[in-house]
């Protein structure tokens, strides 16, 4: 079944009430942050907190992340050495700017995975791309490690750098989420975007989530609760588009019987594309509850 | 591991504690604790405790938990960032830990 990351919940690392319900609100995935939530006097114990939570309780098959610092940073390094030893699913490395900075947290993550004596590879790996450089480089960035598994787009430092600020309608971040998606599209990786934060602003949230969706984002980080269901909601393939989904399934094995690879779908022509894209709301309505049963829809 | 500095971590937030690590001045090991929960798990707590320090070979130690319904992991890793605080060293030994 396809892995579902529609919603990535931010975690303050330092937050023990936080970590320990992180699970219960059903995000497809939980990320600790021992980066921007956590301030420099207290990156040792934000540390030890994400990295015994991690070791000790049950997140109940919700994906793990742990953002770690930055390698110049100066936490970057003992943040690995700890949560290569905590395991979570994926480690999140933010501010990439080259297929470098994958180059060496790789090679540090594979040097404790060997000191550890842990399998080359279990831990995957995700780079948030923050920057004007990490922009232009996303694709370079995408394929830079096997290890990785999407990546991911920071809002906040990125129009900052580009001199702007963020808008309601999102019209700054057009090429950024663009040049992203197509470069995780091209390494056949997750593209998450980034988190909206005017927590007042329902419409405005509801707007961009579509936006993405439209755009073909995979999901996005959020930073509460109450963000995930507005989010799977969204993502969720309504009634309609299962049941045209089905049509076009259950034609094509029609048409195959028959050795053509073209049929006729409500009046509409439908070939290979429609098929791929027939699939995958298929797929997506079985990873998120709403379709029981098998691929092509029969329970 | 030897404590020489008062190290603190944590805070009083709830499901967290806040801990205090002290020389106690030779007179072995001691546990103050305040607790939300004392009643219920208090004997659990100072098991928790007791074991981390003998598990860092600690033997000289004042201990003060302020507690507010923190999880054992929790407890752990709010002693562990007190003790290392405290001895003044940041080599963290995480299979330890």
């Amino acid at each position: 079944m396809v892995k579902l990351r529609r919603t990535m919940l931010y975690v303050p690392g330092n937050n023990a009430g936080m970590i320990k319900d992180a699970h219960i609100y059903r995000s497809d995935s939980v990320m600790f942050d021992l980066e921007d939530a956590v301030s420099v006097n207290e990156k040792d114990t934000a540390r030890f907190l994400v990295f015994n939570a991690l070791k000790t309780l049950d997140y109940e098959g919700i994906e793990t992340v742990v953002r770690i610092n930055s390698i110049e940073s100066g936490f970057g390094m003992e943040d690995v050495k700890a949560m290569v030893r905590a395991k979570p699913n994926v480690i999140r490395l933010p501010k990439t700017e080259t297929a470098e900075d994958i180059y060496e947290i790789e090679t540090l993550i594979e040097k404790e995975e060997e000191n550890c004596g842990y399998k080359k590879g279990t831990i995957g790996l995700m780079a948030a791309i923050e920057s004007p450089l990490g922009v232009l480089n996303a694709y370079a960035i995408a394929t830079a490690s096997t290890r990785l598994i999407g990546i991911a787009l920071g809002a906040e430092d990125y129009v900052t750098c580009m001199k702007t600020t963020r808008s309601p309608g999102g019209m700054e971040l057009l090429f950024a989420r663009s040049q992203i998606l197509n470069a995780a599209r091209a390494a056949g990786i997750y593209a998450l975007d980034t988190v909206y934060s005017d927590l007042n602003n329902e419409e405005g949230f509801i707007e961009e989530i579509k936006h993405i969706k439209q755009l073909g984002f995979d999901g996005k980080s959020i930073i509460t609760p109450r963000q995930i269901e507005p989010v799977h909601k969204i993502f969720a393939p309504s009634q309609k588009e299962v049941e045209y989904a089905k049509k076009v399934i259950k034609g094509i094995k029609e048409a195959e019987k028959r050795k053509s690879g073209v049929i006729a779908v409500e009046g509409k022509m439908v070939d290979k594309p429609f098929v791929d894209r027939a699939m995958r709301i298929l797929e997506l309505a079985k990873a998120s509850g709403v379709l029981k049963g098998n691929k092509d829809g029969d329970k | 591991m030897k404590i020489i500095k008062t190290g603190i971590a944590g805070t009083l937030e709830s499901s967290d504690v806040m801990i205090t690590v002290r020389n106690n001045s030779g007179k072995g090991i001691e546990i103050h604790l305040q607790s939300i929960v004392e009643k219920q798990f208090g004997k659990q707590i100072r098991k928790v405790v007791n074991e981390f320090l003998k598990k860092f070979s600690i033997e000289d130690g004042l201990v003060q938990i302020n507690d507010r319904g923190a999880l054992d992991c929790t407890i752990e890793a709010r002693l562990a960032a007190a003790l290392y605080r405290a001895s003044g060293t940041s080599d963290y030994d995480w299979e330890k830990i």
